[in-house]
C-alpha cells in the first residue's frame, strides 16, 4: 500500500550475526571503571541506576567477577539516606524511588540485603503512596505510573508488599488503562510501551492481572514491531532496543510473547551491537550505552539466546537470582 | 537572565568560580567518585568548576542571589540534573523572587530542550505558584510545531487544561493538528481526553466521531492511530450498530486494501454476527484471520492463529461442508 511506514533498514553487516560476548563484557568493565569520562561524569545524577545496569548486564553473560563487588557496595551504600530511608543516585543528591529500587537490585543481585535496614526502606517507599493509590517518586510530588512500578517492585524483593494499598495501587494503574489496552503515565496520557511495562509488571506483583484486557493490550503490543523487526514505543515512533525489553517483557507477562516474530526482532537486536567498542546502541549504528546493552542482552535473553542467563520478566534481574527469594506473582498464559 | 551576564555563557567570556573574588568563602566540593579516584581529565574545566561550587552551597544550604546564577550555569552544563532545578526552586522561594523572569527563563529552556522532563516540571511549578496559566496553550502548541508528540509537552498541557478548566478550545486545536497529521497518536489520544472529560461518549457523540474518523481512515486506511480510536470509541457496544463503518469496511474491502487494522474489525464484526446465531460468519472470519497470518500481516502470523483459535473455541466447530 505505499503506507510511509518510520523505521530504519538494517545494516547488511555479517559480523553482527553473532552475539560479541566478550566486546560487550569489556565495554562494560570499561565503562564502570572510567570515571573520568566525560559521559560518566553527566550521567552522575543516576549513578546508582547506571550501576544496576552495568551489574546486571555482567551478570546475564556470567561476568559478573569482573567488578569490583566491595567498591561497588560501599558506594551504593553511602547513597543510603538514613534520615528518609531512600537511596540517592550520588553522593550529595536527593533520594528518589528510582534509585531507591536500582540499589535494591544491586543489594539482591550481590546477595547483600542484609547489609541495610529494610524497615527503613520500607518506611520511606509507603510514605510516597499517595490517598488515590498512586506513588510518588520524592517528597516533590510527581505522579508516575513508572513510581508504583518502583515502589511495588522493591516492596515486592524486600518481601514487604504488606506495607502499602495493593488494592489503592491497583485502582490508580486500572484508572491510568487508555481506549488502546494500554498505559500512560497518569490518567489520560498516552499509551507507552515503557509505561505499560510498569503497569503490567505491577499488576503482576499485586496479582491482579484481570484487570487487563490481555488480547486487546498483546495487540497493540505486537503492532509495535516494524518490518525491520525492532519495537517502537508508540505508533509512529522511530523503533528502539530498550523497547524490545518493555514490550518482550509485557507480552511474555500477559502469556503472549509468540505473537512477534521473534527471529526478526533478534536480527534487530543484534544490529544494534557496535563490533568495535562492545555494548549496543538504541538503533543500529548510533552511540553505544549501558543502558541499551542490559535491555539488548535481556531482551535477546527473552527470545530465547542460550549464552545469556535467563531473565527475570517482572525484575529485570538473572532468573536464578529471583529463584533464590521464592518471590510469588503472576504470570497470564495465552 | 540578568544576573548571568557577567559571567557570559559562551566559553571564552566565562570566568571561573574558582576566580571569582565574590565566591572566595566557598571551599569547592569536587565529585566522589568512590575510593580510588582517578584524575577527572575529561571532564569540561566549566563543568568541574560550577558543579564542585554547586556541591558546596548546596551541603552549605545558602540560598542567596548569586547561587541562582550558579544554579544557572548548573542547568546550562547540565539540565537534565534534576536535583540542580530542585535547588534552584528552593532559593526562589526563599528570596521571594519575582516569578516573571524565571518563567521567561523557563520557557526559553523548555524551547531549546523540550525532551528535558526537568524544565518541564520546573515550568509546572512556576505556573502553580503563579497561578497564571495563560501562555502554556501557546508554548506548548510551540512545541508541537517540531515534535508534535512530544509525551512531556502533551502532559503539561493536559496538566493545564485539567487544572484549569480550559477545555473549551481544544478539540479545534486537535483537529488542526490531525488535518496535519493524521497519523499522530498523540492528538487522537488528547481528542479522547478532551471528550471524555467533557461531553463523554454519548450515544450522539459517538455517532459523530465515527463520522469524523472514519474520514481519516478513507485517506490512509493503514492508519493504526486512528482504528483504534474508532475501535476504542466503540467498545462496550456493537460495530455492526453503526452503518457507517460497515460501508466503510465494504468500500475499503471491495478495493482489495491489505490493511491488518480494516481486516481486523471486519473480524470483530463476523465476531458479533455469530454471536448472534449467524453461523456462516465464523467461518468468513477464520478465513480471514489466514489471509493475514499468512500473506498481509505474517510478523504477527501467531496472533491471527490465535484469534482463529480462540473464535473457533468460542463459537465452532467450523462447519466442514
Ligand atoms: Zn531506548
Amino acid at each position: 500500500m505505499g503506507t510511509p511506514v518510520k523505521d530504519v533498514e538494517l545494516p547488511d553487516r555479517p559480523e553482527l550475526q553473532e552475539l560479541l560476548l566478550e566486546k560487550h563484557a569489556s565495554y562494560i568493565e570499561t565503562f564502570e571503571k572510567n570515571k573520568d569520562d566525560l559521559d560518566y561524569c553527566m550521567t552522575e545524577f543516576l549513578r546508582v541506576s547506571g550501576i544496576y545496569w552495568c551489574l546486571t548486564a555482567m551478570d546475564l553473560i556470567g561476568q559478573l567477577d569482573r567488578m569490583n563487588k566491595t567498591e561497588i557496595l560501599d558506594y551504593v551504600m553511602s547513597c543510603f539516606d538514613k534520615d528518609t530511608g531512600g537511596f540517592r543516585p550520588a553522593v550529595n543528591h536527593d533520594p528518589h524511588l528510582l534509585y531507591t529500587l536500582s540499589a535494591v537490585q544491586i543489594l539482591i543481585l550481590y546477595d547483600s540485603v542484609s547489609l541495610i535496614d529494610k524497615d527503613r526502606i520500607v518506611s520511606f517507599v509507603s510514605k510516597l503512596q499517595q490517598p488515590d493509590g498512586s506513588f510518588v517518586g520524592d517528597r516533590w510530588g510527581e505522579v508516575d505510573t513508572r513510581f508504583s512500578f518502583c515502589a511495588l517492585a522493591t516492596l515486592s524483593l524486600l518481601g514487604r508488599l504488606d506495607a502499602v494499598d495493593i488494592e489503592k495501587s491497583v485502582q490508580f494503574i486500572s484508572s491510568c488503562m487508555n481506549f488502546d489496552g494500554g498505559f500512560g503515565v497518569i490518567p489520560g496520557s498516552e499509551s507507552h510501551a515503557g509505561q505499560v511495562y510498569c503497569c503490567v509488571g505491577s499488576l503482576a506483583i499485586c496479582k491482579r492481572l484481570d484487570v487487563i484486557n490481555a488480547d486487546q493490550l498483546g495487540w497493540w503490543l505486537c503492532e509495535r514491531q516494524l518490518p525491520s523487526g525492532g519495537l517502537n514505543g508508540r505508533p509512529e515512533k522511530l523503533p528502539d532496543v530498550c523497547y524490545s525489553w518493555w514490550v518482550l517483557a509485557s507480552l511474555s507477562i500477559i502469556g503472549r510473547i509468540h505473537w512477534i516474530d521473534k527471529e526478526r526482532l533478534t536480527q534487530f537486536i543484534m544490529a544494534t551491537q557496535d563490533d568495535e567498542t562492545g555494548g549496543f546502541s538504541d538503533r543500529p549504528g548510533d552511540m553505544v550505552d549501558p543502558f541499551h546493552t542490559l535491555f539488548g542482552l535481556a531482551g535477546l535473553s527473552l527470545l530465547g539466546n542460550r549464552q545469556i542467563k535467563g531473565v527475570n520478566l517482572i525484575f529485570c534481574l538473572p532468573q536464578n537470582v529471583i529463584e533464590r527469594l521464592e518471590l510469588d506473582y503472576e504470570l497470564l498464559k495465552e | 537572565m540578568s544576573e548571568g551576564d557577567e559571567s557570559n555563557s559562551d566559553e571564552q567570556g566565562y570566568v571561573y568560580y574558582r576566580d571569582r573574588p565574590n565566591w572566595k568563602d566557598i571551599e569547592p566540593i569536587p565529585q566522589d567518585d568512590g575510593p580510588n579516584p582517578v584524575v577527572q581529565i575529561a571532564y569540561t574545566d566549566k563543568f568541574k568548576d560550577v558543579y564542585d561550587y554547586l556541591r558546596a552551597v548546596i551541603r552549605k544550604g545558602e540560598k542567596t542571589e548569586r547561587v541562582l546564577e550558579l544554579t544557572m550555569d548548573a542547568i546550562e552544563c547540565n539540565p537534565a540534573n534534576y536535583t540542580v532545578w530542585h535547588y534552584r526552586r528552593e532559593v526562589l522561594q526563599e528570596l521571594k523572587k519575582d516569578l516573571k523572569s524565571e518563567l521567561e527563563f523557563a520557557e526559553e529552556t523548555v524551547l531549546n530542550e523540550p525532551k528535558n522532563y526537568q524544565v518541564w516540571y520546573h515550568r509546572q511549578k512556576l505556573v502553580e505558584w503563579s497561578n497564571d496559566p495563560s501562555r502554556e496553550l501557546y508554548l506548548t502548541a510551540e512545541v508541537f510545531k517540531d515534535d508534535s508528540k512530544n509525551y512531556h509537552a502533551w502532559q503539561h498541557r493536559q496538566w493545564t487544561i485539567r487544572t484549569y478548566g480550559l477545555w473549551s478550545n481544544e478539540l479545534e486545536f486537535v483537529d488542526g493538528l490531525l488535518k496535519e497529521d493524521f497519523r499522530n497518536n498523540s492528538a487522537w489520544n488528547q481528542r479522547y481526553f478532551v471528550i471524555i472529560n467533557t461531553t463523554g461518549y454519548t450515544e450522539e457523540v459517538v455517532k459523530n466521531e465515527v463520522k469524523y474518523v472514519i474520514d481519516f481512515i478513507k485517506v490512509a486506511p493503514n492508519n493504526e492511530s486512528a482504528w483504534n480510536y474508532l475501535t476504542g470509541i466503540l467498545k462496550g457496544g456493537r460495530i455492526s450498530d453503526h452503518e457507517p463503518v460497515l460501508k466503510l469496511i465494504d468500500s475499503l474491502r471491495s478495493q482489495h486494501v491489505p490493511s491488518p487494522f480494516l481486516l481486523s474489525t471486519m473480524i470483530d464484526v463476523y465476531e458479533e454476527e455469530v454471536a448472534n446465531g449467524k453461523k456462516e460468519s465464523l467461518e468468513k472470519a477464520v478465513k480471514i484471520c489466514e489471509e493475514l497470518g499468512s500473506k498481509i500481516d505474517p510478523v504477527r502470523k501467531r496472533y491471527w492463529e490465535y484469534t482463529s483459535r480462540r473464535l473457533i473455541s468460542a463459537y465452532g466447530p467450523l462447519d466442514s461442508t
